[in-house]
């Protein structure tokens, strides 16, 4: 994914959470990962990207 | 003194019959087998040990059989195990059939359970009846075998393990005696007395939250399926289960509010609101009921680590206590019951070892530890117990309306039948990595259809069997020889030819037609000569690419460890 695309994705994430009520945000990334999870079809990269995610929180 | 309660119970569509309790002789005979309560899988294991001409007595503390429809449902496995206990065809006759069922969210139906039926299911991947019937045929049956005693109002009260068996002292409503057994079976249900008296506890895990479940009668004219309701308005985060039942008798099972007592849930006004919003949620506003029975129950999922301890054998509710979700209460009972059975029988007989018990155990525990696995995951996502598995538990449902890959989430697997394959009773040495089809060593045996009406199982019997894919006039001299060899001991092995185009096979003590091959295909018998060793538990013990004594033998010595002693 290019820069353009990746600042794409980062307003369009920040917009979307920003949309939904306060209380789903939550539900709405759940939702979002499973789908991405789904999308990329390998297990092995999406427990890497989770463990990825947790870091540095 | 032992005052068990002697009024009917009472019962919208079901006449309870009370029944005398026994009393004490002035001498008890020493038994071969008590069984400690006359449920469904103590009377199961009753009539299986029959087979073997294995007496039992079986005590009961109630005089009447079980209250309320409790275990409903019942696997084709199940059904499987009953038919050899002689009462399947009467569950199927009043039973009602299923095998799809239905979640739903948000007034969609988000996913369809499709459980796999075809022409060589002889029953339903499901069937649907309330317990008191089921025991009912049971009772009828092991009165009609002569070889089990029910005594009821005989309350187990003390145990003493001795070398030689067990001393149990049991109370009745003229006083206590002691009865003396070689082996005491506990299928006394999830608060076994047996277990408490040997001090035994469960290990596992327990489930936040209890459920209600309550049987009503009403008429619905809604398909035999399953129906779960998740997060419904009326009872926001939880999930509401429906099960069609004989008699015009629907289940309603839901879990309570937190923090609120069961007596709470019980009381009449409280249900029938809860159920009066349910009802009208799915479109029946204002429909008319009548309750027939009501109870709160918690979600546990424990196991006994071991379930033979001396002389005393665990099995069904007793020896593992597991979550309703996927009908794996009673469903697992009766696998313990058919593995037990023989195994005892054998033991009795003097045809094996003490290990073939100790298999039991480890083939039963470990089967239970995969269920507790799997059910925790059914009841995590019945009643997710963090905030982690809540949002993923609500992110499935929300995608579930859109998206299809979510479904299997819904975690709708069911009891089905474990595969031992770790089991010691398996040969190792066969032929098993040959075969491209067909069960594997440790797996039950699968059902084919042979005829009208007619299938492979209905010729099942008590024995070992050597399935022998055939097309020879007659089986090999030296199986024979091996069969009456066993049978000089009493052990009973039975030699069952399946013949694509002979109608029969010399030497085998049933030959069954296959012409069109269904069955050597479904058993993966690609050449002349391929042999299953099955376990009177219809489960393989060993299987070869051909029909040879000397290799045969020794997975027959391994099965029951003690031929090779006295060979």
């Amino acid at each position: 994914m290019n820069v353009a695309d990746l600042e794409r994705i980062y307003d369009l994430l920040a917009d979307t959470i920003d949309a939904v009520p306060e209380d789903k945000v939550r539900l709405f990334l759940a939702k979002f990962a499973l789908l991405a999870a789904h999308a990329l079809d390998d297990a092995r990269q999406v427990t890497a990207l989770i463990e990825n995610a947790r870091t540095d929180l | 003194m032992h005052q068990p309660n002697d009024e009917p119970r009472k019962s919208v569509y079901y006449r309870y019959q009370v029944f005398p309790p026994y009393l004490p002789r002035e001498t008890e005979a020493r038994q071969k087998v008590v069984i400690v309560g006359a449920g469904p899988v103590g009377m199961t294991l009753a009539l299986l040990l029959a087979r073997y001409r294995v007496p039992s007595v079986i005590l009961d503390s109630e005089v009447q059989v079980s209250e309320g429809s409790r275990a409903i449902v019942y696997t084709r496995r199940s059904m499987e195990i009953l038919q050899q206990a002689g009462v399947a065809r009467r569950i199927a006759e009043i039973g009602l059939p299923w095998r799809f069922g239905n979640s739903y969210y948000r007034g969609q139906r988000v996913f369809r359970m499709e459980a796999p039926h075809d022409e060589d299911s002889r029953f339903y991947p499901m069937i649907n009846l309330q317990q008191q019937y089921l025991e009912e045929f049971l009772l009828d049956e092991v009165c009609r075998s002569g070889l089990v005693e029910v005594r009821w109002g005989n309350r187990l009260i003390g145990l003493s393990q001795r070398d030689d068996g067990v001393e149990a002292r049991i109370d009745t409503p003229l006083g206590e005696y002691t009865l003396s057994t070689d082996w005491l079976v506990a299928a006394d249900g999830a608060r076994s007395s047996v277990r408490s008296l040997l001090g035994l506890s469960l290990v596992g895990d327990s489930y936040a939250g209890r459920f209600v479940i309550a049987d009503i009668k009403i008429d619905l004219d809604l398909p035999t399926e399953r129906l779960a309701f998740f997060d419904p308005e009326w009872n926001p985060c939880n999930t509401v289960l429906m099960h069609r039942q004989p008699f015009g008798i629907w289940r309603i099972d839901f879990r309570l509010p937190e923090g609120e007592e069961p007596q709470e849930a019980l009381r009449f006004e409280i249900l029938k609101a809860r159920i009066d919003a349910h009802l009208e949620m799915i479109g029946y506003e204002g429909k008319s009921w009548e309750l027939d029975w009501c109870s709160v129950y918690s979600a546990r999922a424990l196991t006994l680590e071991n379930y033979v301890h001396g002389h005393v054998v665990f099995a069904g509710d007793a020896a593992h206590v597991l979550p309703i979700f996927g009908v794996r209460g009673a469903n697992t009972g009766f696998q313990d019951a058919f593995d037990l059975a023989w195994k005892l029988a054998f033991t009795l007989h003097g045809w094996s070892g003490r290990s073939l018990l100790a298999s039991y155990s480890e083939e039963r525990v470990g089967a239970a530890k995969e269920i507790i696995e799997e059910a925790g995951r059914s009841t995590r996502f019945m009643t997710p117990p963090t905030t982690g598995h809540r949002t993923m538990r609500d992110a499935v449902l929300s995608l579930s309306i859109e998206n299809g890959f979510v479904g299997p989430l819904f975690h709708w697997r069911t009891s089905r039948p474990h595969v031992y394959a770790r089991s010691r009773l398996n040969a190792r040495d066969d032929d098993q990595a040959l075969f491209l089809e067909g069960p594997v060593d440790g797996a039950p045996i699968p059902n084919v259809k042979l005829g009208l009406d007619d299938f492979l199982l209905d010729h099942w019997d008590e024995s070992i069997h050597l399935l022998v894919f055939t097309e020879h006039e007659a089986l090999p001299a030296d199986v024979t020889t091996l069969q009456q060899r066993l049978r000089a001991r009493g052990v009973p092995l039975r030699l069952l030819a399946i013949s694509l185009g002979r109608r029969r096979v010399e030497g085998a003590d049933l030959t069954l037609p296959d012409p069109e091959g269904r069955c050597w295909r479904k058993y993966g018998a690609s050449a002349d000569g391929a042999t299953y060793l099955v376990r009177p538990d219809q489960h393989v013990a060993a299987r070869w690419g051909n029909c040879t004594a000397h290799r045969i033998a020794p997975a027959l010595e391994r099965l029951v460890n003690r031929l090779g002693e006295s060979a």
